[in-house]
């Protein structure tokens, strides 16, 4: 399996790199583990390729003003062993353990994840629970999005011809947040077949914030608002944590596939949001 | 099944056919001139192919200099042009491990990294991992340990192997099976493997006890 050809350019700035972007006929190169099998398979058939590795300053993981601000092209691994994130913000950190396996981790970034917007991919559950922001750049211009805007529909987001993902901002947490990320890996790819990230924070014994991202069971991963707000202002006890997980699926209508029927994720997705606002709630 | 291998036999919501969508995308346009910001004239890193493209490996400690198209991977350089077969082409997709090699210290899916892109970083394959004419300590632990059937997994278990252990020189069986989670083994010689890992761990920290 040989891709079709196409020309490589590697610029060595962002300006340069969004310039040969600009008119849309080019596709940026990340870490290549989603694009370059799409191209062996010609599912993608650039004619040009950006290669976006030797720029300089993509890659960084850092702490401004109670947020922390990640490179496009910062690695799955780098953001797994990361102790800035292990300490601040740990879902995302925990929940970049799960993708793939060591040589995927090494080398697929979360730009590319995010572009790629794959609706088994893990990274979507774990942003929209923490309510992150992603930057977008093209030529000329820059806007930054909250996440769920950017997901539209399988592998489709909000990027305009010429965009790319610059970085992606997530909240330092605030103390008393627990938060935890569940998947049911496919046997085979190790994509979600359902994977839940849960946020959870006490405020005078009661819960005072509840955040569920949900990701593999439909066509784009999304927040479950209905049993967030179930569970907001209970006690958090464990019929509380039922009643809210329930809601997760909701108006939602279910991926089906060979591995999993619609009825079956539904009802992972159900199982697995107790154990993680159980576990939430033990980390918090 | 992984799943870029097909992204259609995944679930298909209405509408939106996931493989019309990526075909739509990756087929925009053709090739047109370099476009600058207005009244800029930055020089524009130079266009390379689509034609063969003069590049330089770092493999194994020496520098080669080889011509390959953009499009040409590192697995395909290393095996059609320089002839080192020890990363094996199964999947040639990113799912078996079987072409696992090292590059810049890291294990990377040489089916799924260009060549072009493989320049400036040292490049380990299986065949430059022995030094002295003694087999390195994983290489061996795979000997001692039977830790093979037919062998066709083996070098590329070999450099995840020895990649990890680089990362985790003290690991539980567990770590082990979950740090080797993307190699394969058709002949399921598992067990074997994850044994062999655990011996060249102690052999590697001077022959101290896992714990
Ligand atoms: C065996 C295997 C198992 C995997 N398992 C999982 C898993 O369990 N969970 C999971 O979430 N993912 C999984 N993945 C996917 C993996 O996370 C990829 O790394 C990721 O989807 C793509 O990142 P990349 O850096 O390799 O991007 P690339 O493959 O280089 O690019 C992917 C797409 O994004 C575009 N792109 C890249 N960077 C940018 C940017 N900064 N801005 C705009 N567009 C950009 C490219 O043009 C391309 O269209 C797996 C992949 C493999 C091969
Ligand atoms: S041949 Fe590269 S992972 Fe299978
Ligand atoms: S020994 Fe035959 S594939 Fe592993």
């Amino acid at each position: 399996m040989i891709p079709q050809n196409f020309t490589y350019q590697a610029p060595k700035t962002l300006e340069e790199a969004l310039a040969l972007l600009a008119d849309g006929t080019a596709k940026p190169l990340a870490g290549g583990m989603s694009l370059i099998p799409l191209m062996k398979l010609r599912l993608a058939a650039p004619e040009r390729i950006v290669d976006l590795g030797r720029i300089p300053g993509l890659n960084y993981i850092r702490e401004e003003d109670g947020k922390i601000r990640i490179g496009a092209m910062t690695t799955h691994y780098e953001i797994e062993t990361s102790p800035l994130l292990r300490a601040r913000c740990p879902l995302l950190a925990t929940t970049a353990a799960h993708i793939g396996d060591m040589q995927v981790r090494n080398v697929g970034t979360i730009g590319g994840s995010l572009a790629h917007a794959d609706p088994a991919a893990d990274y979507p559950a774990a942003l929209l629970a923490l309510e992150a922001e992603v930057r977008l750049v093209r030529a000329g211009g820059e806007r930054t999005l909250p996440i769920r805007d950017f997901f539209v529909d399988v592998f489709t987001t909000a990027l305009e011809p010429g965009e790319i993902v610059r970085e992606v901002v997530v909240p330092v947490e605030a103390p008393g947040t627990g938060t935890s990320y569940q998947k049911v890996a496919h046997p085979a790819s190790g994509f979600a077949v359902v994977g839940i990230a849960a946020r959870v924070r006490r405020g005078d014994g009661k819960i005072a914030l509840a955040r569920l991202g949900v990701t593999g069971l439909a066509s784009k991963p999304f927040r479950a608002d209905a049993a967030e707000k179930r569970l907001e202002g209970t006690d958090g006890a464990e019929t509380d944590l039922r009643a809210a997980a329930a809601a997760v699926t909701e108006g939602v209508e279910a991926n089906s596939d060979l591995y999993a029927s619609a009825e079956y994720r539904a009802h992972l997705a159900r199982v697995y949001a107790v154990r993680g606002l159980r576990s939430a709630l033990q980390a918090a | 099944m992984k799943r870029s291998k097909d992204p259609e036999s995944q679930a298909q919501p209405k509408g939106l056919s996931r493989r019309g969508f990526i075909r739509g995308v990756g087929l925009s346009g053709g090739a047109v001139g370099l476009l600058h910001p207005e009244g800029e004239a930055a020089p524009a890193p130079a266009v390379l192919g689509p034609g063969p493209v003069p590049i330089t490996l770092l493999v194994n400690g020496k520098p080669h200099k080889l011509e390959v198209e953009p499009r040409v991977t590192l697995l395909d350089a290393l095996r059609d042009r320089l002839d080192l077969t020890g990363a094996k082409r199964v999947c040639d997709r990113g799912t078996c491990g079987a072409c696992t090699v090292i590059l810049g210290g890291k294990a990377v899916y040489a089916c799924s990294v260009l060549a072009i892109d493989a320049q400036g970083k040292p490049i380990q394959t299986v065949e430059g991992i022995n030094a002295g004419g003694r087999l390195h300590p994983v290489a061996s632990a795979f000997v001692n340990q039977d830790a093979l059937q037919c062998g066709f997994c083996t070098p590329g278990f070999v450099m995840a192997a020895k990649a990890f252990l680089d990362r985790n020189p003290n690991p539980t069986l567990e770590q082990v099976r979950k740090g080797l989670g993307g190699n394969l083994c058709r002949c399921g010689t598992y067990v074997g493997i994850r044994q062999a890992v655990l011996e060249a761990a102690k052999q590697m920290r001077g022959g101290a006890r896992n714990v």
